[in-house]
């Protein structure tokens, strides 16, 4: 009896230590291939086109889920906001509330959730099915590197879209807030625009919202070439690899969210 | 794909993520008035500030003029130091009166500046000498209560 609790406890902290071990080496990996993205950059943007290629795939095709979702979340914010600053007697701050939570939240955030789901994942079974079906061995038999031909783009093709991407979103996510607030329920136009203009700072709120959707766009393009390029060549393997993708990606991008908000908004 | 085609299209991606970064940057966040070209400080000695912010607008006649720069304690003279940054178009007599307002009735507090008469200009670093304090709703209410029993009390 007593024999047998001591080999399941020793068992656990066994089956512990060996899931910190493989974390951790993962990490290393991890933290090793982002240096040789960034070392073989160089030789991946002498072939430009390759990059626009990835713009084009994961920045231009997430256009049209990031302008649909970005108008609704706009539109339901002035209703929602109307609805409880109406209370107070001052919707004509509602404006205000639509920019300052766009700008400098929900436009970084949403769009990099939607576009870690929408381009990371597509990115990550791309790279996995690619050494699953060992076209990138092949690559390295014929003396052409994969990281600089195949991953290096896929990354700086989100780091690039990613910042384009937020910024639209909050574009017309106060455009949609200004369809409802305006043109449906009637608050006043002039107070609109001018409260929003007074109150929303481009330093503090909108250039802050670039460099968030920036760390982002990085961070979720770094996780999705990565754990394809890390995958189980089987096609479970892939398809674990994609989920990995998008739950890592949704917890950096909050993680890093508090971090970065903590840094930029502190005390103001 | 054709990788002319491609091209446009992404040049045309890039080009409404800039427009969008441009509309933030006007429309939303009017960068234009946001700084002014020139500035000049001022500083000015408050019993109470309120709830003014750094950042907050420094208005004169309406017009916003400046913004406050720092807020700071005077441990000698147990009073409020607010620096302002000042555009530098725009100048203030010796004797302008400097006073923490508010922006409707629960609205954000500023600094309304009210130019007196005096020939001599305030230079910059200089001391705003006049100044008043912010209005605290608590005390204006209690000022109110004990006046109005005041007068009930005097007219039995």
């Amino acid at each position: 009896m007593r024999d047998g609790a001591l080999a399941l406890l020793t068992g656990l902290i066994r089956g512990a230590g060996h899931r910190m071990n493989d974390a951790l080496q993962t990490l290393g990996f991890a933290a090793r291939f982002f240096m040789m993205i960034l070392v073989y950059s160089g030789q991946s943007f002498r072939r430009l086109h390759l990059t626009i290629r990835e713009v084009y795939f994961s920045g231009f095709q997430s256009l049209l889920i990031i302008l649909v979702s970005g108008l609704f979340i706009g539109m339901v914010l002035g209703m929602q906001g109307y609805e409880t600053l109406q209370r107070y007697g001052s919707s004509e701050a509602l404006g205000v509330l639509v920019a300052l939570s766009l700008t400098r939240e929900l436009g970084p955030v949403v769009s990099a959730l939607l576009f870690a789901s929408r381009a990371g994942s597509s990115i990550t079974a791309e790279i996995g099915l690619m050494k699953a079906t060992e076209q990138l061995t092949a690559m390295d038999m014929m003396a052409v590197n994969p990281i600089a031909r195949v991953v290096a783009p896929r990354f700086w093709g989100g780091v690039i879209s990613m910042p384009l991407l937020a910024a639209l979103f909050s574009a017309v996510g106060v455009f949609g807030g200004y369809l409802v607030g305006v043109v449906l329920i009637g608050v006043d136009e002039g107070a609109f625009w001018s409260q929003m203009q007074g109150s929303v700072d481009f330093h503090l709120d909108v250039w802050n919202g670039i460099v968030k959707s920036f760390v982002f766009g990085a961070a979720v393009s770094l996780i999705a070439v990565f754990e394809g390029y890390d995958a189980v060549p089987t096609a479970e393997g892939v398809s674990s690899s994609i989920k990995r993708t998008v739950v890592y990606s949704a917890l950096a991008i909050l993680a890093l969210d508090l971090v970065l908000t903590s840094f930029m908004f502190r005390g103001i | 794909m054709n990788r002319k085609l491609l091209d446009l299209w992404v040049g045309f991606f890039v080009a409404i993520g800039f427009a969008a970064v441009l509309f933030l940057a006007l429309r939303v966040g009017n960068v234009s008035s946001a700084n002014f070209a020139e500035t000049y400080r001022l500083t000015a000695k408050f019993d109470n500030i309120g709830g003014l912010k750094v950042r907050g607008p420094v208005k004169s006649a309406g017009v916003v003029v400046g913004r406050v720069a720092e807020i700071s304690f005077d441990a000698q003279t147990y009073e409020a130091v607010v620096t302002m940054t000042i555009d530098g178009r725009y100048h203030f007599p010796r004797d302008t009166f400097a006073s923490i307002l508010t922006a409707g009735l629960l609205g954000e507090q500023y600094i309304g500046l009210d130019a007196g008469g005096d020939e001599k200009m305030l230079n910059p670093g200089d001391v705003v000498a006049k100044t008043q304090s912010a209005v605290v709703l608590e005390k204006l209410i209690s000022q109110f209560m004990f006046s109005k029993a005041s007068e009930t009390a005097d007219s039995k």
